[in-house]
């Protein structure tokens, strides 16, 4: 029998250094520069890569270990899920509209901050930085993947789910997504990891996934719980890598304070327009409801938030500039949004309807000061409509977009919800449009960038579509009749009820 | 500012007049009405009169809110840019100086049944 040689087990430090440190090198025939071209042009000084920390000190291999588990448990419950017709568990299929805007909006982010963390994993010169960018950029691939995998077993059986790739570029509503990342991921590279990795992992992602995951949990969808699980144990790494981000570029330079500060105004209020879609999710769509929108603002906006800022005010930074204005329209955004959405129904890949007398009474008691002054007579009044022309109420005129979060211009000037805010620039003789101060400020400072934004509405009278409503369903993949419309007359509420009957009683 | 880049940044705007075949865009919105939630955008050639984007385009989009039927056009305060304006609706839309992506807002004050103007 051979004796077994003790090997001498790694210290976690030891093997941290070995497995990242140790894998850099100092290049001899090329220059730093030409290694690493993109780290300089963005002004961000950096003088000692060595001091960034990584408090996990994640090694690869077991990086690798905990990941492998993760997946198993996951597809084991997927699979369960599929065989035992868990889409029948669900409170009714009103819900499943959350789903499809998650699946079209937030789905696609999730796999453009892979390519994102991958790039900049590459444009970093610090190991540290690289290796945590790396396992970052798995971590997004494998959400990515997880999200679509889980909701591709109610793609089996409900409409709206079947072309959420091609929606993400082309339909209207997604593009407030879209741009934040696409704009996201033509940043530096020192930009891009305070637009993702600190307001949109750090500030932003509680807001989003928090609720959205008790959501599923409340209204009995069990694998959009376990992709959540599965994801949130990234999240804590992905949180602190951007928290980390932040403090390495102040630490480093006095110069860095400005510079990141413009950044952390700019991307706070991109993603509270992101945000906007999550509170319709929260407010409307989910028909057992975890807390509104207001608030999940309360606790995961104004507590961790204002933790937050105290936190960094020893640097220099302050709060993002427009807090006091986004603070302002929350108790006003997912009600503005929401009637958006119905109106325009024909052209969105989900369902929609008018809220119940009891979520009328609910959304009047989350939001005492504006539900009954301001949205409840336009409910009443669209729904009167309705009956008095008996049909349902849709707005075919097409509405002017935000140069900047490509939103419907729907909402309304501070200190007054009954006025639309206007706001343009000129630039170079061309006119843009923006639905607030916040959107007009991050154009201004760089107009270059936006004026090549590519707008859903103005792109629909332009070739190929040349205003063609029909030819431009066809072209967002998106099935009249099917997809769009009222919840109260759809296939999906049909299919589900006769489907749910037929499981739980004898007919 | 400008954009911060390694080389000469130059930006094409994607929404030039003279992408829309001899059209151009214009934005109308209802100061206080609300029910329609957005300014809507018209897509039309800067020959078209302004009576032709009042009849022809905007009243129809108007019809669902309840103040539409006492809307008196002879009365409505116009702005363009944020400034007072007066239209001629026998002219054109270029002999009125609407420019592309050009905003136009009314004001009617008195109507507001649906929000609550303080």
């Amino acid at each position: 029998m051979d004796m077994k040689t003790a090997t001498k087990k790694l210290s976690l430090k030891d093997k941290y250094k070995l497995f990242t440190r140790d894998l850099g090198w100092e290049p001899t025939y090329r220059s730093k520069e030409e290694v690493f071209p993109y780290v300089q042009y963005e002004g961000i000084k950096i003088h000692d890569w060595d001091k960034w920390e990584d408090p996990f000190r994640l090694t690869m291999d077991a990086y690798w270990k905990y990941q492998a588990e993760k997946e198993r448990k996951f597809y084991a419950i997927i699979d369960a899920h599929a065989q035992n017709n868990g889409h029948l568990n669900i409170t009714d299929a009103r819900y499943l509209s959350a789903l499809k805007v998650f699946l079209q909006a937030i789905s696609p982010g999730e796999y453009a901050a892979h390519k994102g963390f991958a790039r900049v994993g590459r444009e970093f010169p610090g190991v540290g930085t690289q290796v945590a960018c790396q396992m970052q950029a798995i971590d997004e691939i494998r959400h990515a993947q997880t999200q679509i995998h889980a909701l591709s077993n109610y793609n089996k059986f409900y409409n709206g789910f079947h072309a959420f790739a091609e929606q993400r570029d082309r339909i209207w509503y997604t593009s407030v997504a879209r741009s934040f990342f696409d704009d996201a991921m033509a940043a530096g590279p020192f930009e891009f990891m305070i637009a993702i990795g600190f307001s949109f992992e750090y500030v932003l992602t509680n807001l989003l996934f928090v609720p959205f995951m008790s959501g599923a949990a409340y209204n009995g969808d069990m694998a959009t719980v376990t992709f959540g699980f599965s994801a949130q144990s990234d999240e804590a790494r992905h949180m602190t890598l951007g928290l980390e981000c932040i403090k390495f570029m102040l630490e480093q330079d006095p110069d860095n304070l400005p510079i990141v500060q413009a950044w952390i105004d700019k991307w706070f209020w991109r993603g509270i327009r992101v945000l906007s879609l999550v509170s319709t999710m929260m407010d409307y769509m989910l028909p057992k409801r975890v807390m509104s929108w207001r608030e999940a603002w309360n606790i995961y906006g104004i507590e961790n938030g204002t933790a937050l800022f105290k936190d960094l005010a020893r640097y220099g930074i302050r709060p993002p500039k427009h807090w006091d204005k986004a603070e302002e329209a929350i108790d006003h955004m997912s009600h503005q949004l929401m009637l958006g959405l119905y109106q325009w129904k024909f052209g969105t890949s989900f369902h929609v309807w008018i809220p119940s007398d009891e979520d009328m009474d609910w959304l009047a008691k989350k939001y005492p000061t504006t539900f009954d002054k301001y949205y409840r007579p336009r409910w009443e009044h669209i729904k009167k409509h309705e009956a008095a022309t008996g049909a349902p109420f849709n707005n075919y005129g097409l509405p002017k977009l935000c140069q900047c979060c490509q939103l419907p211009t729907i909402f309304t000037e501070p200190g007054d919800p009954t006025l639309i805010c206007h706001r343009e620039s000129v630039y170079q003789g061309e006119r843009y449009h923006f639905c607030s101060d916040g959107c007009k400020d991050v154009f201004d400072n760089e107009p270059e960038k936006y004026v090549q934004a590519w707008l859903p509405m103005p792109g629909l009278m332009q070739d190929p579509l040349k205003g063609d409503l029909g030819a431009w369903m066809d072209w967002v993949f998106l099935k009249d009749g099917k997809d769009n419309g009222d919840y109260a007359t759809s296939q999906d509420r049909q299919n589900f009820e006769q489907w749910r009957a037929q499981a739980t009683s004898n007919q | 500012m400008t954009v911060a880049a390694r080389k000469e940044y130059v930006g094409i705007p994607r929404d030039r007049v003279e992408n829309f075949h001899g059209k151009q865009l214009v934005f109308v919105s209802w100061d206080h009405h609300l029910l329609l939630a957005a300014p809507i955008m018209f897509c039309l050639p800067p020959q078209a009169s302004f009576a032709e984007l009042i009849e022809s385009h905007l009243q129809p989009l108007l019809q669902a809110d309840p103040d539409a039927a006492a809307l008196d056009w002879n009365k409505v305060e116009w702005l363009k840019e944020g400034q007072p304006w007066v239209p001629d609706f026998a002219a054109s839309l270029a002999a009125n100086g609407i420019g592309h992506k050009e905003q136009l807002r009314m004001r009617t004050p008195g109507l507001s049944s649906l929000v609550p103007v303080n």
